[in-house]
């Protein structure tokens, strides 16, 4: 199978893009259902959707897919990177790469990697905290209509009330900012979507979401640190 | 104008080469950059050193042979320029200029400033080709209608001199912007739709055993190119090869 996908350079490049416009679509979900934070209901509305995502057959089923998503986008970059180091084994004594390319393009890898030790903090203490181990708030559960949910808000509160985990959470999302600006237009190329029709539009929908969804993912850690939500 | 040169002096593939530096001095501002190369090569010769050796041919921008790395660009600072173009009133009197080959993997260095970029040539053989019966009812390639906006695309991937600048611009060393431009010179013409599918499986593949990198959508080619050839070529290339490999008959 491995052969098959990373057969030549350009099987590469499409698994690249397959991989990183299923985890842009998986953004879209998270930030969305994340996003319902904002109404400021002490949670309810969170907690239900995060049950929902927790205990649905469809989901749980996504969320393996998700993480084999995940695996081969790390695989497939950093092969990519390794064998691009060897196809250009000299450096240039006078180098001035600014002058053709952008600094987030040429530097892919090195976001991507910030994004992957980010993402191990992020699942350590959401994901294993409510699939693995336990949470560790006192309250954790919650009662909303006669019913009993696990109070995933009660443990964003107490993650988000350490300004250090604030601080990393916040550049974790720059990065995804820089990976995205350059990642999102450079999937459709891949896969060879450039007509002049349409290649303006993803230029733009694609800078708006890289500034929207790593915006809205910022302003959480944000918004319970400095009390904004209760 | 006086200029401070530093030159990359390699004397074999096999050997190890470092930066020398030469002051030039009275070059005219209507000078190409090879005739200021010139210029310092009769003053190598007339002190007894061994001259630098670099690649050129027709000086008119058109045969592709021209290959130098200046100032930390392919051809030199001016854009959709060969290095036989660049004029050296592009410069300023008292710079320092750096020169440098080609730097891949794929293409290595055979002297000085010149490399081997043969690795070109065996992907254009592996593809880059058409087939036309020559027994004497060769069919007249003006009585083929073309859709012109066809025409235009296919000879703007044409004007393709595979000097090999995108590859030593690409921090990958990549040559997708060279092979896309044939690939899709040739997919957009009726000529082209017999090897279609086989050309382009056969051109990348070749391509990456030369060991040439991957490209990641930099764009720092296309803008090196000195003949402007576009990205569009290697999503066009991209476009070609998912067809080919889904459906590798026609």
């Amino acid at each position: 199978m491995a052969s098959a996908i990373f057969k030549s350079s350009l099987t590469k490049k499409f698994w690249m893009a397959l991989t990183g416009i299923f985890l842009i679509s998986f953004l879209v979900v998270h930030c969305a259902i994340n996003a319902t934070i904002f109404f400021n209901d002490g949670g309810k509305t969170f907690n239900v959707w995060a049950h929902f995502m927790g205990t649905n057959i469809i989901i749980r089923t996504m969320e393996i897919v998700l993480f084999a998503g995940l695996l081969l986008h790390v695989i497939d970059g950093l092969i990519l990177y390794f064998q691009n180091r060897k196809a250009r084994p000299v450096k240039y004594a006078y180098e001035k790469s600014s002058a053709s390319s952008t600094w987030y393009s040429r530097s892919m890898a090195l976001l991507g990697t910030l994004i992957l030790l980010f993402l191990i903090l992020h699942m350590y203490h959401f994901w294993f905290k409510t699939r693995i181990t336990h949470l560790d708030v006192t309250n954790h559960v919650m009662m909303i209509d006669g019913l009993e949910y696990e109070n995933l808000y009660a443990q964003m509160q107490l993650v988000f009330s350490n300004l250090i985990v604030v601080i990393v959470y916040v550049l974790g999302c720059i990065s995804l900012f820089w990976h995205l600006l350059h990642g999102f237009k450079s999937a459709f190329q891949s896969l060879g979507f450039n007509h002049l029709k349409y290649k303006n539009a993803i230029a733009f929908v694609g800078d708006a979401f890289s500034v929207i969804i790593p915006a809205i993912f910022a302003a959480m850690p944000l918004a319970f640190y400095l009390k904004f939500i209760q | 104008m006086n200029l401070t040169l530093k030159v990359w002096r390699q004397k074999s593939t096999s050997e190890q080469g470092k930066l020398v530096e030469y002051k030039v001095s009275e070059i005219s501002e209507d000078m190409s950059f090879l005739e200021m190369m010139d210029v310092l090569n009769y003053k190598l010769i007339e002190s007894g050193d061994d001259p630098v050796a670099f690649d050129h041919d027709c000086r008119e921008g058109i045969c592709g042979m021209c290959s130098m790395f200046i100032n930390g660009e392919a051809h030199g600072p001016n854009r959709g320029v060969t290095t036989c173009q660049l004029h050296m009133r592009s410069f300023k009197d008292g710079d320092t200029i750096y020169i440098e080959p080609w730097r891949s993997a794929a293409f290595p260095v055979i002297k000085d400033l010149m490399v081997d970029r043969s690795a070109f040539d065996r992907v254009q053989q592996a593809g880059g080709f058409i087939s036309v019966n020559t027994s004497g009812r060769t069919l007249d390639a003006n009585a083929i209608p073309v859709p012109k906006e066809d025409a235009d695309k296919s000879f703007d991937a044409a004007t393709c001199i595979g000097c090999g600048a995108c590859v030593a611009t690409c921090p990958n060393g990549s040559a997708m912007l060279f092979v896309s431009a044939k690939v899709s010179q040739y997919a957009l013409l009726p000529q082209g739709q017999v090897e279609r599918k086989e050309r382009v499986l056969n051109m990348v593949k070749k391509m990456d055993e030369e060991g040439f990198g991957n490209c990641s959508n930099i764009g720092a080619c296309e803008v090196q190119c000195p003949k402007n050839i576009s990205l569009d070529n290697i999503a066009r290339m991209n476009r070609e090869y998912l067809m080919a490999s889904i459906k590798p008959e026609n």
